[in-house]
Formats: structure tokens, C-alpha cells, sequence
């Protein structure tokens, strides 16, 4: 790990990588070589998948939030220590169609995958959080317009309030989201019924990342898809 | 070199059933992954008669020291895996063994049968083990119709016969006593222990299938004493599995009594372990020689 800062109420790891970068979208799986798995009656033992927040110049970075005894252990690495990466991995976000403007909809520790597709091609941020002291990680994207569940920052209320109102408007739009299951799910029903293009980069829990366990499965209308593989980006009208 | 069954091996460490995905480890590796295949053979994932969707989502829980999964077995069914698997599968350059699951007799008749006529097959495993499906821990768990099942198929194919124990028996090596008289070639176990866990701040379980199987190191003490145990009560090769993450947690398993040791959960923490725990295995026995 080379570098660490702490963001709000996250924590931004860097880690070495001479390996292929990631493209938006696209995650690793992320375990600490000391500390973690291996030794008996203790968790975690798999690792995390989590989505890279940028990839290049031999270095790939993520955003993480202490939630678990997973993130905890991620969270408390010292630069010098190491970690297992593996990817990176997954099927991530394609360049948006030049005939419509890009809405990137994100809530929370969901944000990285939309700060590598604005860096890739641009796009209009729409972020949800709790409060400000998460809301410290819209700084990740351009110009973003933010919402928090308190109202500490910008709309008070939810980040789908804020694309309700861009879908109820005229323009020609295509929405790019990644964020809590809630909120995916409230921007799948949104875009559907605005008859909006829409992809979403969906969160699992993963025992392998890479196509083996089909733990990770979600419904899609095609019978089950691993979100490891087959995702973790779908187009929202596939999903069940 | 490692002889089992009359089949030449080039190390002693294999994949187990279900865990290890070589087509989609393929697939996200690319050719490298041939070049370097991690296992000495590759055991396929269960293949049942017909295509099977697997259980509805949850279906991993991180346990302490390991996973439970309710995953369900899903496979495209014996039609499409003779027809696109078994042939990526034969690209490997490794011996393939197929595990084959049916819910009867007959079923299980119908799968060696079509299997036994493909040269790819080096070896048929037998699911009769799973805690996931019903059917399989009733046969597997009771050598008597154990015994009749192994009977039954012992003709329909020349090819090794390897009969997948399941460790939630009552007397696994009276099980594995009771395969070996009705004319299987090897036994394998451990599977997984059936389990179960509660969804975080509720009363109801949290995998969609109910409850699932536990496997990864804290199964690796039971898998030590199992494989002793039946290793002790047959005379047919062994092959030993569970918990599995070492050379020195493969070299247990040899020293007491399994022929091949086979490693599934550490597969999905890295990718490359058959490899390396390959290695660290010959590592040992070159000291010990020396």
C-alpha cells in the first residue's frame, strides 16, 4: 500500500499495481495479508470486492467506509503494508452514447465507479449521503450536486429526488448509477418509467470475484447472472 | 509423478467439485491460465440430467474461519456439458474427472452411461453427498443404499468410479466400506457440513436455500479426522479435502492415508492456489528426502 488519506467518514487507500488498470466500473478483490483469513475462528476470511476509485501510472486507489470486520481491517492498513489484490475484474461501464448527456447517480461508498467514468467521459453528478461528513466524498467528482439524508448539505432528502426532477425535465439523458440496493432500486423503477437508458453497477457479496463460487448471483430476466462476471454493470431493464 | 486409479498425475494436488470454475477462470485469466493450469486434474462442477438455475440469492455466508454457500448446483445439465464444456474442459491438458448428481438410481444410471462413452473422461466422481439437495444425503448417507447404488453402476463404465462422501453420516467409513463393496474405484470427502445462519438481526435464516454447507479451514480438523478414519477402513485410494489453504494442511492429509488431496474454498481466495500449495508440497518432501 503506498498511500492513505483519510476523506470524511472515509478512507482512500493507494495501492501499487504494475498489472493492466482498471476501467470504470470494473472492482477488486481486496484482503490484507496480515490480519485476515487463514487463521481459525476468525473473520474476515474472503476477501471484499471493492471498485476502483482510479487506475494508473502504476497505482490503483479505492474508497472505503469502516462497516464491517472486512472494511475495518482495510481501513486500519498502515503505507508499507500489504494487501491481495485480485483483478482487476468485472465487465464495467461502457462509453456513454454521444447523443445523450450522462447522469452519474451515486450514493455513499458507491461513488468510485462514476468518478472513473466522469475522468473517462465526462457526465453530470448527482450524489446522495447520510451527512456532511460523508458528503466530504463528492470532492472525489467534478461539480457534483449533492443531497444528504439530513439536509446538511445541498437537497435535504434522497439523490433519486434529484434525478426525478432531470427526468421530469425535456433533455435527452442516459443515467449511470452505483450505490445501496435501495437506491439502485428506486433509480431501475425511475429511468424504466421514464422510458431512460439506464446502467447500474451493482454490489454482492463475492467469495471468488472471478466467475467460480455463482454466489453472487442476481435475477435477471434471462434466469441468474453472477454479478462478478456478468456484471457488476447491468443495463436496468435486464434486471428482474 | 502421482498414479491414481491408473491415471498418471503430474502432482497430487486437484480441484474439488464446485469450487474451482476453469471456464470462467478462463475467461477473466486468459490463456495463461492453460499454460499454468493449477491442478494436477480438473473436477468439473455437478452436472445433473437436466439444466438446474441453483438456489435463490443470499447464498454465501462468511462463517468464522470459513463459507457457507447455498448455491444449488447449478449447471446447464448433461446435454450442454457434453456438448461445450467437456470439450473447453479437454483444452485444459490435464485428466478431466466429471461429477455427475441424479436423484435416482435410474438417473444416475442414464448420466455414467453418457458420460462413460466420451474419451475426455478420465474418471467418473459421484455426488451422492451434498447437503444442498435432498436426495443426495439420503443416498449418500446410508451404506446400504450406498452400497446398492455403486452396484448398480459398476457396469455401465469401465472408466474409475470415485464415490463423494458426504461427512454428515452417522459412520462416514462404514459409508466409504459400503462404496467400496459395491465396486468404486476411490472415495473422496469431505464435502461440506451442512450449516446454517441467521440474517443479521432476525429470527429467519439468511441464505435463500435455508441452510448451506460450511467448508474452508474450520472444517479442516474434521476432514483430518474423517479421511483417517476411512482411510483406515478401505483398501481403495483416497482422496482427502477440506479446509485445505497449505502444503502442510495437503502433507496432513497424506500422512493419514488419502492418496490425492483436493482444495476447493482457498480457490476462491486465490485463484492460483492449487499451485502453490502444489509447490509447497514438493518443497516438503524434497526436505524430508534430504
Amino acid at each position: 500500500m503506498v498511500g492513505r488519506r483519510a476523506l470524511g467518514a472515509y478512507v482512500v487507500l493507494e495501492v501499487g499495481d504494475e498489472a493492466v488498470a482498471a476501467a470504470p466500473g470494473q472492482f477488486y478483490m481486496l484482503a490484507a495479508v496480515v490480519g485476515w483469513g487463514g487463521g481459525e475462528g476468525e473473520r474476515p476470511f474472503l476477501g471484499r470486492a471493492i471498485s476502483a476509485l482510479f487506475a494508473g501510472d502504476g497505482r490503483v486507489g479505492f474508497l472505503l467506509e469502516d462497516v464491517g470486520p472486512g472494511t475495518g481491517r482495510l481501513c486500519s492498513l498502515a503505507v508499507g503494508e500489504e494487501l491481495w489484490l485480485v483483478g482487476p475484474l468485472g465487465r464495467g461501464f461502457d462509453a456513454p452514447p454521444a447523443e445523450r448527456e450522462a447522469l452519474l447517480v451515486g450514493g455513499g461508498v458507491g461513488i468510485p465507479p462514476l468518478a472513473m467514468f466522469q475522468e473517462a467521459w465526462g457526465g453530470r453528478a448527482l450524489l446522495g449521503f447520510r451527512d456532511a461528513r460523508h458528503a466530504a466524498g463528492a470532492s472525489l467528482l467534478k461539480d457534483a450536486e449533492l443531497a444528504t439524508d439530513d439536509g446538511s448539505v445541498g437537497h435535504a432528502g434522497y439523490v433519486t429526488d434529484l434525478l426525478e426532477r432531470e427526468l421530469r425535465a425535456a433533455g435527452e439523458v442516459c443515467v449511470y448509477a452505483c450505490g445501496p440496493p435501495a437506491m439502485l432500486e428506486t433509480v431501475r423503477a425511475l429511468t424504466l418509467a421514464a422510458g431512460v437508458p439506464a446502467w447500474l453497477a451493482l454490489e454482492a457479496p463475492m467469495a471468488c470475484g472471478f466467475g467460480a463460487c455463482f454466489g453472487c448471483v442476481v435475477a435477471t430476466h434471462d434466469g441468474f447472472k453472477r454479478v462478478c462476471l456478468d456484471g457488476p454493470v447491468f443495463e436496468a431493464a435486464v434486471l428482474a | 509423478m502421482t498414479a491414481f486409479c491408473g491415471i498418471e498425475l503430474a502432482h497430487p494436488v486437484i480441484n474439488a467439485s464446485g469450487c474451482f470454475d476453469a471456464l470462467a477462470a478462463r475467461e477473466v485469466f486468459g490463456d495463461s491460465l492453460i499454460e499454468r493450469f493449477p491442478f494436477a486434474a480438473y473436477v468439473s462442477k455437478t452436472v445433473t440430467l437436466g439444466p438446474r438455475a441453483g438456489n435463490p440469492p443470499p447464498r454465501l455466508w462468511e462463517a468464522a474461519g470459513g463459507l457457507i454457500n447455498s448455491i444449488g448446483l447449478p449447471n446447464p445439465g448433461i446435454d450442454a456439458y457434453l456438448e461445450t464444456h467437456l470439450p473447453a474442459y479437454a483444452a485444459l491438458g490435464v485428466p478431466i474427472i466429471t461429477n455427475v448428481m441424479g436423484s435416482t438410481v435410474e438417473q444416475f444410471g442414464e448420466l455414467v452411461e453418457r458420460v462413460a462413452l466420451r474419451d475426455e473422461v478420465a474418471a467418473i466422481e459421484l455426488n451422492v453427498s451434498c447437503p444442498n439437495v435432498a436426495t443426495g444425503l439420503d443416498i449418500g448417507a446410508d451404506p446400504h443404499e450406498l452400497e446398492r447404488l455403486v452396484t448398480a453402476l459398476r457396469p455401465l463404465s469401465a472408466k474409475p468410479l470415485i464415490v463423494k462422501l458426504t461427512p454428515n453420516a452417522a459412520d462416514v467409513a462404514a459409508c466409504a466400506a459400503a462404496a467400496e463393496s459395491g465396486g468404486a474405484d476411490s472415495v473422496s470427502l469431505i464435502n461440506t457440513l451442512r450449516a446454517m445462519a441467521l440474517a443479521p438481526g432476525a429470527t429467519a435464516p439468511w441464505l435463500g436455500g435455508g441452510t448451506g454447507g460450511l467448508s474452508g479451514p474450520a472444517i479442516r480438523s474434521i476432514a483430518l479426522a474423517q479421511v483417517a478414519s476411512v482411510a483406515a477402513s478401505v483398501a481403495i485410494p483416497v482422496i482427502g479435502m477440506g479446509g485445505v489453504a497449505s502444503g502442510a494442511d495437503a502433507a496432513a492429509l497424506l500422512d493419514v492415508g488419502a492418496t490425492l488431496v483436493a482444495v476447493g474454498t482457498e480457490t476462491f481466495r486465490d485463484p492460483a492456489a492449487g499451485r502453490r500449495i502444489a509447490n509447497e508440497l514438493a518443497q516438503r518432501f524434497a526436505e524430508n528426502a534430504a
